[in-house]
């Protein structure tokens, strides 16, 4: 158990079944009264988050997190499929769970999934993931209209900007922190 | 901390001694290490040696000073509180406590816009304290808000209702302290419930009210003033009742400060307060922690 005193910026905690992190975390007195701690905590799993104040002496459990090491095999309407690489057991995620790095997924892409006990809330994608250009306008010469990005589809659906020379059915790298192109798969 | 805040802080600490001075108070200097710390139910201090305490306040000593003439004193000093430690809060702080014979608490307040006007003058070029990138402007008028009215307008309940089911201090933090953050002038909350009262005197016209205050500049507590409780019987009663309190929730039982209560009867009608000098200076200097504006801490220590 965690009690008040030892909460922190980055503690996870569990409030009413869900995985927690806190955000901000104060020590308040107000004069002649007692001491309360502000907590602002995030729900790990839909995002929202939750302001409390807490009085000294109440207690939490901490919540346990799990990163394994998966592949990720296929979608089926908002359910993903991922295989641990080691027990080759799957489990099955959430499309809001998955969040942003659905617009990066490849079948048999190689990502780091967390678990809150058995169920996994999060992925972790490679830094880098290389993806193919299904459609993008030809550059033309000439162009004066002064861009220097025109947008792009990914083949796994994702539009972004990309330079003007890039060019259909070409492989592109992506920084899957920013969600922007990053260069070009020389080759 | 930047050198500059370390200018401010000796600023203000100048401001405020020429203020008082100048409004015909003594300095005075009483000692850090006492007996014993007027017991409350929510404040803990350190035994550094048997039977010997740093202080939490230097009322004890000041208010025995009243008791044997002095009319107006004033002490700047410093106080330890075992377990306080936040972005507002240290465990050795600096405090600013004045004290008033044949005065209430209304003067006191009249001295809070005397003398935060003075620090805004003398140490912020635009004349207005700062937090949060909000500026309170201590020339204007002040808003004066008794602690019922501040309940049931920010947290839509009643505070002497409050006071009895323990929300009170929960709700203060949660609802009352975030509204009055939108205020752009200080804010004086006046008139606790009884339940609160420390050591203050209750109202003659509403008993269930005691005659303390707190100032609050966006919403950062910066003072808390009263008038004070001159009945030795009263005082020791709710000294009694704080240990019973402090009994109940498995905390030490404090010793009373007997002699404060032997001449606590020979002390005229008077108000005193306490003011956190580091939280001044945070509001001096715009800065949103006390980390900010002290040499160093303790932590780093």
């Amino acid at each position: 158990m965690l009690s008040v005193a030892d909460l922190k910026k980055g503690t996870k905690l569990i409030i009413d079944g869900d995985p927690y992190l806190v955000t901000s975390f104060d020590f308040v007195k107000p004069g002649k009264g007692q001491a309360l701690y502000k907590c602002k905590m995030k729900n790990m799993i839909n995002g929202a988050t939750l302001d409390r104040t807490y009085r000294s002496g109440e207690n939490f459990e901490p919540a346990s997190m799990d990163e394994r090491d998966m592949e990720y095999l296929y979608k089926e309407g908002t359910h993903y499929t991922f295989m641990d690489q080691e027990s080759y057991e799957q489990v099955v995620m959430e499309e809001d769970a998955v969040g942003d790095a659905k617009h990066f997924l490849l079948e048999n892409t190689k990502v780091a999934v967390l678990l809150f006990g058995d169920k996994p809330i999060g992925v972790t994608l490679p830094n880098f993931v290389n993806l193919r250009v299904l459609q993008t306008d030809p550059w033309v010469k000439g162009d004066t209209s002064g861009s220097d990005s025109k947008p792009a589809t990914l083949e796994t659906g994702y539009v972004l900007r990309v330079p003007p020379f890039i060019e259909e059915n070409e492989l592109v790298v992506i920084d899957t922190r920013t969600g922007e192109y990053s260069t070009r798969v020389k080759g | 901390m930047p050198q500059s805040a370390l200018i401010l802080r000796a600023q203000v600490v100048q401001a405020i001694r020429q203020y008082f001075t100048e409004q015909g108070f003594l300095e005075v200097e009483t000692p850090l290490l006492i007996p014993a710390n007027a017991p409350e139910e929510h404040i803990d201090s350190f035994t550094v040696l048997p039977c010997w305490q740093l202080q939490t306040s230097p009322e004890i000593c000041m208010k025995r000073l009243l008791c044997r003439g002095h009319q107006r004193i004033f002490q700047i000093s410093h106080c330890w509180r075992a377990g306080e430690r936040g972005s507002r809060h240290l465990t050795e702080f600096t405090m600013l406590e004045w004290y008033r014979a044949d005065a209430d608490y209304g003067i006191l307040m009249a001295d809070c816009v005397g003398l935060l006007r003075r620090v805004a003058a003398s140490c912020i070029a635009d004349g207005t304290f700062s937090r949060f990138g909000k500026k309170i402007d201590p020339h204007a008028k002040w808003a004066h808000i008794s602690v019922q009215e501040a309940f049931l307008r920010f947290a839509q309940t009643d505070a002497l209702a409050s006071a009895e089911n323990g929300r009170f201090d929960e709700l203060l933090v949660s609802q009352i302290e975030p509204a009055l953050e939108n205020f752009m002038v200080p804010v004086i909350l006046t008139d606790y419930p009884a339940p609160m009262a420390a050591l203050s005197r209750l109202k003659s016209n509403d008993p269930r009210l005691a005659e303390r205050f707190e100032l609050y500049l966006a919403g950062l507590e910066l003072a808390n003033g009263f008038s004070e409780l001159n009945d030795p019987q009263e005082q020791r009663a709710r000294f009694e009742e704080a240990n019973q309190r402090r009994a109940a929730a498995d905390r030490q039982i404090l010793p009373l400060p007997e002699r404060f209560l032997d001449e606590l009867s020979a002390m005229p009608p008077s108000a005193g307060i306490a003011l956190g000098v580091d939280r001044l200076v945070m509001l001096t200097a715009g800065v949103e922690t006390i980390d900010d504006v002290v040499a160093f801490r303790p932590e780093e220590l």
